[in-house]
């Protein structure tokens, strides 16, 4: 008798949580949950109406977070400015210190661009990539344990392609791997599910950058057995997957205990504006 | 701006509290994130928000929002559409269980129940995310999450109780 009254209060009890619907309560879980298994069902278009309305909300959902967000970003920019304000004498000691000679290095940079696609001419390479870049504003900035990616400021009504590459200044930044109407997300190569194959100089070895979901830097994958890397090599996209363009800087090789890993030359916590392949 | 205008917002920001700190976690995707071990961990801030309101003052947190507050997470976080709302609302189906079954609320057993509810909508996470839609999701990190969101549900709930009673104060001086 006791167990029969300890289930019947067991089986009122989920059904109240279930079906009823509360105090200031329209719907029962019941039915959201419902909703919620179809919504997530939705996934499965790719395209067509579906896909488009899920752009559209993508869109609005993002730039009604980017209005939330901005009080932080602001907090955050002056914060790193400050930051950057201190470090100011240091860094003007160190640049007065170093002989750049810059004049010569354009120069010969020119000469070699210029000698790399008389050679490409010669051997009938075409070049496939764009040169082309699109500069586009970063709206929101979320990097969790998950998943470090920005959203910007154009998308498909903009010519943004799903894969294309992404640069800060010069350097690489990551890749497209969501595009909306107005709006994209960029996979940041520190990322834990970014794979980008690059080319390591001077030796020209072919190896993968695989992101660690770390801010600073990035495993070296897929090595060659004999490995003729040395700790400051620089590391650049190889264009091998034949969308991100080839000879964009990720940046400089450091080893810990025989592992090889890559420190960026962006700073992901400081994007602002970046350039879009396109 | 007169001195009752003020109060007024002032009562409404309490009022509201629950449902605007929601909306501010799902929109700004907020986390505190930390590293330990070379691993990147954070806070589900929404988790504790949830279970807390919907078992102490389910009135305050409408579940049509909840379900509203979780497509916007997935749209921020890039989770496959509907995937937060179907944890969030079963996490208000273990708090809505849990208050229906308990005649004397207490801290602890809140906790403990929590951890309960957390870990099984963390399961399902990984269940949907992974078998279904092939996402790339280390179960350690998700795991070890939910367990650092467990840690904090004390402090979160202390710091929930004053502000209820803050707005019960408020609504016996009006």
């Amino acid at each position: 008798m006791a167990s029969d009254a300890g289930r019947d209060d067991f089986i009122i009890a989920i059904r109240s949580a279930f079906l009823k619907k509360g105090t200031r309560q329209k719907f029962s879980l019941f039915t959201l949950l419902i909703i919620s298994i179809l919504v997530l069902s939705l996934e499965y278009f790719k395209s067509g109406p579906i896909h488009t309305f899920r752009s559209v909300t993508k869109d609005i959902i993002f730039k009604g977070s980017f209005f939330i967000s901005e009080p932080f970003v602001f907090i955050k920019n002056n914060y790193y400015n400050f930051k950057e304000h201190i470090k100011m004498y240091e860094d003007y000691n160190y640049l007065k210190n170093k002989n750049y000679s810059l004049d010569s290095l354009k120069n010969e940079n020119q000469f070699y661009k210029s000698e790399n696609i008389r050679l490409k001419k010669l051997l009938d390479e075409e070049n496939i990539y764009s040169n082309e870049f699109l500069l586009s504003k970063v709206l929101l900035d979320q990097q969790s344990p998950y998943l470090k990616s920005v959203i910007i400021n154009k998308g498909f009504n903009h010519g943004i392609k799903l894969g294309v590459a992404v640069k800060e200044k010069s350097y690489f930044v990551g890749k497209i791997i969501n595009v909306n109407f107005l709006t994209s997300r960029i996979l940041l190569a520190s990322d834990l599910n970014s794979k980008i194959p690059v080319i390591i100089e001077p030796n020209g070895i072919n190896a993968i950058l695989s992101g660690q979901g770390h801010d600073n830097y990035a495993a070296l994958e897929f090595l060659p057995k004999l490995k003729k890397i040395k700790e400051g090599d620089i590391v650049y996209t190889s264009g091998v997957d034949g969308i991100i363009p080839q000879a964009i800087p990720i940046g400089k090789v450091f080893s810990v205990d025989e592992k090889l890993f890559v420190e960026f030359f962006v700073d992901f916590n400081q994007l602002k504006y970046v350039k879009i392949n396109k | 701006m007169t001195k009752s205008n003020i109060k007024k917002i002032y009562h409404n920001f309490i009022h509201t509290f629950p449902l605007l700190f929601l909306f501010f976690l799902a929109f700004t995707g907020f986390d505190l994130s930390f590293f330990l071990f070379e691993n990147n961990y954070s806070f589900n801030f929404i988790y504790a928000v949830i279970f807390y309101w919907v078992l102490k003052k389910p009135e305050r947190l409408g579940y049509g929002l909840i379900f509203l507050a979780g497509i916007i997470n997935d749209v921020v976080q890039n989770f496959p559409i509907g995937i937060s709302s179907i944890n969030y609302l079963l996490l208000c189906s273990i708090a809505a269980f849990i208050r229906a079954r308990t005649l004397m609320p207490n801290l602890l057993y809140d906790w403990i129940l929590f951890l309960v509810g957390i870990l099984i909508i963390s399961s399902v996470n990984y269940t949907i995310l992974t078998l279904v839609f092939d996402y790339p999701i280390k179960y350690g990190t998700l795991m070890f999450g939910s367990f650092i969101t467990f840690l904090i549900y004390p402090l979160m709930s202390k710091l929930f109780d004053r502000i209820t009673l803050i707005d019960l104060r408020e609504e016996n001086a009006n």
